[in-house]
């Protein structure tokens, strides 16, 4: 009743009005009471994530993004803020009332039932008549790859089948928005980088809103439309995988996303669009000017693979720094350089082995650094 | 070596199985088709006859105790199953101790435990006395040497046999499977019948084999707690052996006990194995 409602009322306004968000969340916070002691899993928690997004959650183990989830899937109620699916607030409202379906970390198949039933137990529960839900189900098992082993149980598959089993009794619901808690985390790295292009290709053909949590930064860089990194229950940045990558917006998402160098230092001058902060010895670096003024405290990032190393102090409006190589890593494609500027940093360098395989430098050689400003990016701490 | 292991680790069961199971068992069977009396020792004259005859004879308390026992093993599994749903969802850290409970009872006699029953159903004890005398129920009112009393005893002596089987089937059902069946639009009640029940069947399998045939067999409740009218067939079969010393008799009543029950047995479990269950619950 109230949707029709809600509904007409967008209508009306529409060209005003932005589409509804598929997901909101309002401020939430989660505490657990765990053995007299109060346990904050999620500190406060706000984002939108539009319909049809591929929306990863990422961030080291215990981080919250399991209980965020459930908190969405109707299992857990927060302790504060609000969930809403597509406009509607659920609080209150049981998981199966909720228009939402979750793929667990476990499958959490059911053991007493073969693959064909799994599938059509959400179909079964909505009273979908028993035509509908032969062609459905045997539609979802074509895509997952599943057809002929209808009549298997759970036990008597292996992890990959059974993780394609569960997506599909999820997915065969078409629910508005599907919830994924890890599903490739027991998979071994060939079948888990084969099921993140599967996924990803499943999320394009069928067009619904995927909520898709991992502790895996690549898995989550390759597949997501937007990333909310998380850390000890709060979001640290929420971003398309590229803006995170390139401009991580804080200390955290720097180290945990991929590899990365830190430096700090404070602003000596504003010259010619760059903030120069000089490092001493070990040469100077520079980073856009906006938003800095001399005698800020500032740590800037910079990724590895922007790095260039040479023997000659480099010239121009470049980030140049002198230090001592101290380990030599081949790596098949790159090479990875330790070089330690002294005491205030060491910092890692990939460099591509494309024309050339001799190593640039060798273990103990004293070489510059250096990097254009705009790859490096000062960051809060 | 290898292979023979297996055979190696059954062997001291087996022996004990042989010596104080099979070799007395064949001993009774022989009895059985004995004649004769104690005073002149029984001699074998392979008189099947006795089997018919004591079929005839107490074909009422037969009936009567597979009457009672499957009485016993409804009600047991009414009253185990959400027990043991509570301590295994419920119980939290608490679980041991909530067991301990369960088998408290076990940590007394059984005679004793029967007899103490007696005196909490006599008809001035403390459950009866106190209704008396406020008038609520009639002075011709009884508990004791009633069919109730029996079958109530029998369920309270072999509760936690029922109780065990089905708690350790529950625990191994993994919460996150109820979980999936919520978020698959199956409201409470729906996923318990169509989850939580199937995966329990055979620990309710277990438990109904485990309680079935020692009520079925038993005469202590029948002996304490019954009247004439409640006599079961473990009380023939004592009286037989011990006051009438009709071993014949007795050995017979025995064996056409034990073919009814592993007949019944069999015929359950074919009727309602575990898979033919989980099969039917799974639509
Ligand atoms: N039922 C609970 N009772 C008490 N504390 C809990 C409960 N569930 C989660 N927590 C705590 O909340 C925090 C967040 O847990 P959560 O499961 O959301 O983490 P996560 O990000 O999913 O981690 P992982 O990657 O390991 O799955 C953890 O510190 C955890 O110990
Ligand atoms: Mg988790």
């Amino acid at each position: 009743m109230s949707e029709t409602q809600a509904g007409t009322g967008a209508a009306t306004a529409a060209p005003a009005l932005p589409p509804v968000p598929a997901i909101e969340l309002d401020g939430v916070v989660k505490e657990y009471v765990a053995r007299g002691e109060t346990v904050q899993a999620v500190r406060g928690v706000s984002l939108s994530i539009a319909e049809g997004e591929f929306f990863s959650l990422l961030g080291p183990s215990g981080c919250g993004k399991t209980t965020t989830m459930r908190m969405i899937a109707g299992f857990e109620e927060p302790t504060r803020g609000g969930v809403r699916l597509h406009g509607q607030d659920v609080t209150g409202v049981p998981p199966n009332k909720r228009d939402v379906n979750m793929v667990f970390q476990s499958y959490a198949l059911f053991p007493h039932m073969d693959v064909w039933e799994n599938v059509a137990f959400g179909l079964r529960r909505k009273k979908v008549p028993e035509a509908e839900i032969r062609r459905r189900v045997g539609e979802m098992l074509e895509i997952v790859d599943l057809t002929g082993r209808e009549k298997r149980r759970p036990r008597e598959m292996s992890g990959g089948q059974q993780q394609r089993v569960a997506l599909a009794r999820a997915l065969v619901n078409n629910p508005r928005a599907l919830l994924l808690d890890e599903p490739l985390g027991a998979l071994d790295l060939k079948l888990r980088q084969a099921m993140q292009i599967e996924l990803k290709r499943i999320q394009r053909e069928v067009g619904i809103t995927f909520v898709y949590v991992t502790h895996d930064q690549s898995e989550a860089l390759t597949m997501s439309d937007r990333i909310a990194v998380m850390n000890d229950g709060l979001v640290e940045q929420l971003a398309g995988p590229r803006e995170i990558y390139e401009r991580p917006a804080t200390a955290f998402v720097a180290g945990f996303i991929g590899t990365s160098n830190l430096l700090n230092g404070a602003v000596e001058r504003i010259a010619g669009g760059f903030a120069v902060l000089p490092l001493g010895e070990h040469g100077r670096v520079l980073v856009e000017a906006a938003g800095h003024s001399p005698g800020d405290a500032v740590a800037v990032t910079v990724r590895p693979e922007k790095i260039t190393i040479s023997t000659e102090e480099p010239a121009g409006d470049v980030s140049a720094v002198r230090g001592t190589v101290s380990e030599v890593v081949y790596l098949g494609t790159y090479n990875s350089y330790a070089v330690k500027l002294g005491d205030v940093a060491e910092m890692t360098v990939f460099q591509q082995n494309a024309h050339d395989s001799t190593t640039t430098a060798e273990r103990g050689d004293s070489v510059w650094l250096s990097w254009q400003p705009q790859h490096s990016y000062a960051i809060g701490s | 070596m290898r292979r023979l292991t297996p055979y190696l680790l059954v062997l001291p069961g087996g022996l004990w199985l042989l010596v104080f199971l099979v070799v007395p068992m064949v001993f009774m069977a022989s009895v059985s088709t004995q004649e004769g009396d104690v005073v002149n020792g029984f001699v074998q004259t392979f008189h099947f006859a006795t089997y018919g005859e004591v079929l005839a004879q107490y074909q009422t308390q037969f009936l009567r105790s597979v009457g009672y026992g499957l009485a016993g093993t409804v009600i047991s599994i009414l009253i185990a199953y959400p027990v043991a749903y509570w301590i295994a969802f419920k119980g939290g850290s608490r679980k041991a101790t909530y067991l301990l409970l369960v088998l408290l009872p076990f940590f007394v006699s059984f005679v004793l435990r029967t007899v103490s029953w007696k005196f909490l159903l006599a008809d001035d004890g403390i459950v009866l006395g106190p209704l008396k005398s406020a008038g609520l129920v009639g002075e011709d009112f009884h508990l004791l040497q009633t069919t109730a009393a029996v079958i109530g005893g029998l369920v309270y002596n072999y509760l936690p046999f029922m109780v065990l089987p089905i708690y350790v089937a529950l625990e191994r059902v993994n919460p996150t499977v109820i979980e999936a069946a919520r978020d698959l639009y199956a409201p409470r009640a729906v996923a318990f019948a169509k989850i939580v029940l199937p995966l329990s069947l055979p620990g309710v399998f277990a438990g109904v084999l485990m309680t079935f045939v020692p009520m079925t067999s038993d005469y202590v409740n029948a002996a304490i707690l019954g009247g004439p009218e409640n006599t079961m067939i473990g009380n023939i079969i004592q009286t037989e052996y011990l006051v009438n010393n009709d071993y014949p008799v007795g050995a017979a009543l025995s064996f056409t006990l034990m073919a009814a029950m592993l007949i019944g047995i069999f015929a359950y479990a074919r009727a309602l194995g575990t898979e033919n269950v989980l099969e039917a619950a799974a639509r």
